[in-house]
């Protein structure tokens, strides 16, 4: 059986296999780039070809423009496609829209890499699926027993409470524009809230396609209040509503131009209190598009591997607990990923 | 708990200070006696349990989960009772929630033995918010950002009644304060003062800016020396006799020389600071001489001897049954000289009056004060009545320019609290000749005067400058030409045979980045040495 070090090993580009002569999620422009999913940091434009799910392909090109690789080759979960001899296949990671872990198998030797995954019910995109392998190359964005998520539908309502009970204020609500807005949307819509939501501009052409890929978002208006000459509403008409927008946009001056709005934040980052408080978040939802603590290390006993690799976010804890476990493990240290836009 | 743990949370969250006096008394209305009172004293950290202590809290945790996983987790969230209350293994099933009187009552009685047991199943019961709520209160180390003065505004808020009064009452009161909350909710009357001897809050100043000399008009002031020692209030009420530091903890026991000198039936603020025993007067002895004196519970006589204390009086609150806060401040100064010649106590004498004829001459004192033991200068309006707090244009300090000095950044720490992700403790060090030539000495430790920006400015060369990691502690590059040179501001210089440069500072703190000065450049031990008295 090939070593596992020549089938896939890290680089300075990123994840390399050499048999295949293909990247995953490489951070620096290459020839053959498999890709696990849209968001920016693993997925880049410039690459010669990109290997990856229709709807992953798909987010590319809204972000990038059309002509953000030379070659598309669109792979849907659980098809295959072998190249220089080696087999490629996804399977759902649950992380975001067309998220997949790659399945790389060679001469008999199957290596699973998870890109980003969670555990969580996402009514946006097919649930994480457990693939047997002999090495499993885990993210560890949450990976300390500190992250331990309350459930996700809790958080929400914690949010339709405090609309409940704040009628005159805009509750606004950052959320990465790619996975965690559509997802609030569409879990707020599943517990029962029906008023039209509202979002930032820069949300708008993600949640339409998501919505071709017949996402249910329900009534979707863009939050601009009206100006001189302009569409939009008084700013009076946003208290008592959600606003939908990303992180970045909360603190700005933008935001300011709703009455009295409540700053909320969908993260898992909000688990620890004094970053909520660095944020100036009145309101913490801890909601991640990540694995937890839990999620990680029971995913990794299903999947129970020969040896794990980890990958982005806190490695140490993570190889620790498989040490404890008896389970062989080792960081990958790749760089390039980031994990404060979770 | 959950109720008190959504009230943390909350606290911790909402910025603004209405905000805040709205969550407080809007659970004083919901939560009855004696919860609320136990809440109340969490927050103003009037709280103690005897039985319980933090380094039981880590005995635990390690019993429970890897110690490697735990100080990982520790070393990322930054604050003790936070990260045990996410990684505790909660208990399914368990759902028992405990009260705050539940809780306090049961430590009360519980010997230490039984302590982390009773802790241990509340633990297991409750949810990390309430864990959190949990550990703080019975460790006391409730930092949330709400002083206790806010918790009397809220109080005051509550009842309706002037927060003086709620100042006045409180060191005569304990938690769970039942009957402030029948007093403050209309049921009963004011609960009468019955301590002897009561503290009085005190009235501070303001300090001048640039701004507002202009409106200062020196013929309405009467100027004194602000002396360089602790802040105290003497109280002798029918033959009880205590001494409060300004913020009302009684610290009667260290000074009995003092007790012993109060012949006086009356309330005096004023000075403690420590003289020559060798000549006659109150010479004045530096700060750190004082400082020997302080935060003990009793005193030798040796120490009683060669540190003997007196107070540098500056007002008269009360006298023989009279309350004179009231009254302008010439007036209450002329009583407190009367008192002086009538009973002439030892250890205690009148704080000058200094005459000044204009601003230039007042800065001309500020910058050349006759004894190192004056920090400045003081300014009080003739006719101010004595009012507790810091009221606007009534009295006002003028202190003289901080030290400077330049440092080299050696160590960084994760701060705590707000800090916890950036690197924002430093230990810092000046210049000294070593065998192996010049050598860099800690000389002191800072955590504030810089702006968010040059924190984060500080927090990235730390990360890329780092050469060695112990625990939560880097060490950075620290050279004759690499380093990063730190311009720290402090207030005075003492002899400290802890410290191995042999000198510690008071209050120093981050004054300017010095991105442009070679580390060699940084001053040298010498520089400071010269300065000790
Ligand atoms: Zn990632
Ligand atoms: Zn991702």
């Amino acid at each position: 059986m090939i070593s596992p070090a020549d089938l896939l090993h890290p680089t300075p580009a990123g994840l390399y296999c050499p048999p295949g002569d293909f990247y995953i999620d490489p951070v620096r422009a290459v020839d053959r780039a498999v890709i696990t999913h849209g968001h920016a940091d693993h997925a880049r434009a410039g690459h010669g070809s990109v290997l990856a799910t229709p709807e992953t392909i798909a987010i590319m090109a809204s972000r990038y423009g059309e002509d953000f690789t030379g070659t598309r080759q669109p792979l849907k979960y659980n098809d295959d496609v072998s190249h220089r001899g080696v087999q490629i296949s996804f399977a759902p990671a649950g992380h975001v829209l067309g998220s997949a872990q790659v399945v790389v198998q060679h001469q008999g030797l199957t290596i699973v890499c998870t890109g980003d995954y969670k555990r969580r019910e996402d009514p946006t995109c097919p649930p994480f699926e457990i693939v047997p392998c002999h090495i499993f190359i885990s993210e560890a964005t949450f990976g300390l027993p500190v992250f331990q998520h309350p459930h996700t539908r809790d958080e929400i309502a914690k949010l339709l409470v405090s609309v409940e009970r704040n009628p005159d204020r805009a509750h606004l609500v950052g959320a990465y524009s790619l996975g965690k807005a559509q997802r609030i949307i569409a879990l707020l819509r599943l517990m029962g809230y029906d008023a039209p939501i509202y979002i930032h501009g820069a949300m708008q052409k993600l949640c339409d396609l998501y919505k071709e890929f017949g996402v249910e978002l329900g009534e979707l208006k863009p939050a601009t209040i009206r100006e001189k000459g302009r569409a939009g509403g008084d700013k009076q008409d946003f208290a008592g509503k959600i606003i939908v927008c990303p992180p970045s946009a909360m603190n700005d001056k933008w935001s300011q131009r709703f009455p009295s709005p409540v700053s909320c934040f969908a993260s898992g980052w909000m688990r620890v209190r004094q970053r909520a408080k660095q944020r100036g978040v009145e309101l913490p939802l801890i909601i991640s598009d990540h694995a937890d603590w839990e999620e990680l290390t029971t995913t990794i006993r299903e999947v129970n591997p020969e040896e794990l690799w980890v990958t982005h976010g806190r490695e140490e804890a993570l190889v620790r607990w498989a040490e404890l476990e008896g389970l062989r493990a080792k960081p990958l240290s790749l760089v390039g990923y980031e994990d404060e836009n979770e | 708990m959950n109720r008190f743990a959504a009230l943390l949370d909350q606290l911790v969250l909402t910025p603004s200070r209405n905000g805040k006096l709205r969550l407080l008394t809007d659970y004083f209305a919901e939560v009855p006696d004696p919860e609320r009172g136990w809440a109340v004293a969490a927050i103003t950290r009037d709280l103690e349990i005897k039985s319980f202590k933090p380094a039981m809290l880590r005995e635990m945790i390690y019993e429970r989960m890897d110690a490697q996983l735990f100080d990982l987790s520790y070393d990322y969230v930054g604050d003790l009772a936070e990260t045990v209350s996410l990684v505790w293994p909660g208990q399914h099933g368990a759902n028992y929630q405990p009260g705050l009187s539940e809780v306090v009552d049961t430590l009360a009685t519980a010997k230490r033995a039984e302590a982390p047991k009773l802790v241990e199943g509340w633990l297991n019961a409750l949810d990390p918010s309430g864990r959190w709520a949990l550990i703080k209160l019975i460790t006391g180390g409730l930092r949330i950002g709400v002083a206790s003065r806010l918790v009397k505004q809220a109080l005051a808020a509550f009842g309706d009644k002037p927060i003086q009064e709620i100042e006045e009452l409180w060191h005569g009161l304990e938690p769970p304060y039942t009957e402030l909350f029948a007093w403050l909710e209309g049921t009963t009357d004011k609960p009468v003062n019955a301590m002897k001897a009561p503290f009085r809050p005190v009235m501070l100043a303001h300090p001048v800016e640039e701004k507002d000399k202009e409106r200062i008009d020196l013929a309405e002031h009467i100027a004194e020396w602000k002396w360089d020692g602790i802040r105290v209030q003497a109280v002798s009420d029918s033959g009880i006799k205590r001494l409060y530091s300004r913020t009302g903890d009684d610290i009667s026991g260290a000074f009995p020389d003092i007790l012993a000198a109060m012949t006086f039936d009356a309330a005096i603020d004023g000075e403690l600071l420590v003289f020559d025993p060798e000549t006659d007067g109150f010479q004045v002895r530096p700060f750190n001489d004082l400082q020997q004196r302080l935060n003990r519970k009793t005193v030798t006589k040796k120490l009683l001897a060669s540190h003997p204390a007196f107070i540098r009086a500056y007002d008269l609150l009360w006298v023989e049954g009279k309350d004179l806060r009231a009254l302008t401040y010439v007036e209450r100064r002329q009583r407190l000289e009367r008192l002086f010649a009538d009973t002439q106590p030892e250890r205690l004498d009148l704080s000058e009056q200094v005459s000044v004829s204009d601003w230039a001459h007042l800065t001309k004192l500020r910058a050349e004060p006759p004894l190192a033991a004056i920090e400045g200068l003081m300014l009080k309006k003739r006719v101010a009545p004595y009012v507790p707090g810091r009221p606007k244009g009534e009295w006002w300090k003028w202190k003289r320019e901080p030290f400077l000095v330049d440092v080299v950044l050696m160590y960084a720490q994760r701060g705590h609290g707000k800090r916890s992700s950036f690197y924002s403790d430093y230990t810092f060090g000046v210049w000294r000749s070593g065998e192996d030539g010049d050598e860099l000495v800690p000389v002191g430790k800072a955590y504030s005067g810089f702006t968010d920006e040059e924190l984060k400015r500080i927090d990235k060369f730390v990360r890329d400058n780092t050469v060695d990691r112990f625990g939560p502690v880097r060490a950075v590059t620290m050279g004759p030409d690499d380093g990063l040179v730190l311009e720290v501001a402090f207030e005075g210089l003492n002899r400290s045979t802890r410290h191995k440069s042999g000198v510690a500072m008071r209050f120093p703190r981050i004054s300017r980045l010095r991105w442009d000065k070679p580390a060699k450049e940084a001053d040298r031990i010498e520089m400071l040495e010269g300065m000790l008295a």
